[in-house]
């Protein structure tokens, strides 16, 4: 499905990927842990077109989309959501997940200027499909609040909603559960195995490592840049390599 | 009441209905006059606000797109002796043309760097109408242009280029209502909160920006050939750099993201030189210290700060007769 191969990244003299490659498979949730500074939200940010690796390539379905630009990517069913959630705060919950839906629809200035009739159908249609998501991550008794003024944990919600919202092949989360309390991150837990139902492959960087052994099928390990380890949570939680990276001796 | 004012039609209506009646208000005194140009300044308000209220995106150039409908307007009718009214589309859609153009390279700066490259356009074009002398007749201005007409009937008098410039003015607010309430306002809104987020959701923030800076052309240049053919008269000072400025004060102080906030801000910003006159050689010093009071008091704007000094001063008096 999602295809990383020989990634490297330089910025300036620092190396923060090097050849890192893994694949992460159809209707699979894969977990990518390791130390801080191991390189995983530089990862992201070249899988999602916002940063242009030094070399290396990704896939996508078997498409080469490595220097495809954010938004055309997020059209092609690569999406993403962010570690410091990025919200638009002046907008309420439902016109957030109704940027979700640009893409899916298509009236441009004049006809929206001229609320045209196709543009008024296909306004509530989106209002719609808005509402629909919301329901689907549970919040949709919030749809009239100002998203700046949610709280911490229902703005993660919301992201995800909106992310939904562009009915993406490939979701990837930059670490979904920082800042959720225990009984939220559980709630995130089950939401992640809901996307997985509705054939959405997932990815997500995470420091929470019981949410990772619990949700995810695969681990991808990153120490320092480099690929340390991959395979099930157990195989993981077993390596040598992994342990001693986590406990500082590597 | 309150929900009824909530209405987006209703509000417009009563806006309409007060600016339609206006007038007989003003029983065609002299600030019918400056209410001409209360029109034609919140015209161009609405054009920069979209722009910069809503997008974020600063524009000080855009004196400029005034300027061009404005000398384009009058060259052409006046000199050349074409339709006032196909000149005034035209030159329109050239204008805009000419801003997708030029906002294609300088789009992509942000912040002080957008400001910068926006003022340069602005200073190029006005050099050029100060420089053109055969065309633009250079610094003593163009004179001769005719007052629009429909088939006999002139607008040659205040009132009636009133309603004529109100009219267009209603128009372009009704339009911009239904545009930033709509997938393309909610487009600029997110690319004003967070343009990587705006990206992430696959909205093409370069056009997206380009299209709406050169809407906001548009109705710029609809604006200068308004006044061009109501003023018959234009000259390169109307459109320099300080009048690029008043207009981004006149957006701030009305309300940033708000449609009718430019309609207070341009009416503030035109009343008040008008109504300091009192003050004789100390009026731009008053002018000067009311907008930074007004900036540091009613960082939201008239729009969003005056009810709320309603709310304050009406909560007062009960208050008072709580505690006897």
């Amino acid at each position: 499905m999602l295809e990383v191969s020989g990634i490297t990244q330089r910025f300036g003299g620092v190396t923060a990927l090097d050849d890192v490659s893994f694949r992460i498979g159809a209707g699979t949730i894969t977990g990518i842990i390791g130390p801080n500074g191991a390189g995983k939200t530089t990862l992201f940010n070249i899988v999602t077109g916002i940063y242009t690796p030094t070399s290396g390539t990704v896939h996508l379905e078997g498409k080469n989309v490595t220097r495809h630009a954010p938004e055309r990517l997020a059209a092609q069913g690569m999406v993403r959501t962010f570690q410091n959630i990025e919200l638009f705060g002046k907008m309420t919950v439902l016109e957030n997940v109704m940027v979700g839906l640009h893409t899916r629809g298509r009236s441009g200035i004049l006809a929206s200027a001229l609320r045209l009739p196709w543009q008024i159908a296909e306004e509530r249609r989106l209002r719609e499909q808005a509402l629909h998501w919301l329901d689907f991550a549970g919040i949709s008794d919030l749809a009239e609040i100002e998203a700046g003024n949610l709280p911490f944990g229902k703005g993660r919600l919301l992201e995800i909603a909106r992310a939904m919202a562009l009915q993406p092949k490939v979701l990837l989360m930059d670490e979904p559960a920082a800042g959720l309390n225990s009984r939220e991150t559980l709630e995130l837990a089950r939401l992640i195995r809901k996307i997985r139902e509705e054939g959405v492959t997932v990815a997500l960087v995470e420091h929470d490592m019981e949410l990772v052994m619990d949700i995810c099928e695969a681990i991808v390990v990153l120490n320092l840049g480099r690929k340390l380890a991959e395979g099930t949570p157990r195989e993981i939680q077993e390596n040598p390599d992994v342990i001693a990276a986590y406990l500082g001796e590597g | 009441m309150k929900s009824l004012l909530r209405n987006e039609a209703v509000r417009f209506v009563l806006f309409s209905a007060m600016i339609l009646a206006l007038p007989a208000l003003l029983a065609g005194g002299y600030l019918l006059n400056v209410f001409v140009f209360v029109g034609i300044h919140t015209l161009l308000a609405v054009a920069l606000n979209l722009l910069l209220g809503y997008a974020g995106q600063i524009s000080l150039g855009q004196a400029a797109f005034f300027g061009l409908g404005a000398y384009a307007s009058g060259i052409l009718t006046a000199t050349y002796g074409q339709n006032p009214w196909g000149t005034m589309v035209a030159v329109a859609l050239a204008v805009g043309l000419l801003a997708f153009l030029v906002g294609f390279p300088i789009l992509k700066l942000k912040g002080h760097y957008l400001a910068m490259a926006t003022l340069g356009f602005g200073i190029i074009v006005y050099i050029a109408l100060n420089e053109a002398v055969d065309l633009t007749g250079g610094p003593s201005g163009l004179p001769g242009i005719p007052n629009l007409s429909l088939g006999s009937y002139v607008f040659d008098s205040d009132l009636k280029n009133y309603y004529l410039i109100w009219g267009v003015t209603l128009a372009t607010i009704l339009l911009s209502l239904n545009l930033v309430n709509s997938r393309i306002g909610r487009g600029l809104r997110a690319i004003h909160d967070s343009e990587v987020a705006a990206r992430v959701m696959g909205i093409r923030v370069r056009l997206l920006k380009v299209q709406i800076f050169a809407l906001s052309a548009v109705i710029s240049s609809i604006a200068g050939s308004l006044y061009a053919h109501t003023m018959t008269f234009v000259s390169p000072t109307s459109f320099g750099f300080n009048f690029s400025v008043e207009l981004v004060t006149m957006v701030i102080i009305g309300g940033l993201g708000s449609i009718y906030g430019s309609f207070l801000g341009a009416a503030l910003l035109t009343l008040l030189p008008e109504m300091l006159r009192a003050f004789q050689d100390y009026d731009i010093v008053v002018y000067g210290f009311l907008l930074i009071a007004m900036t540091m008091f009613m960082p939201g704007g008239l729009v969003r700060g005056v009810p709320e000094l309603a709310r304050r001063l009406l909560a007062r008096p009960q208050k008072g007769k709580a505690d006897a």
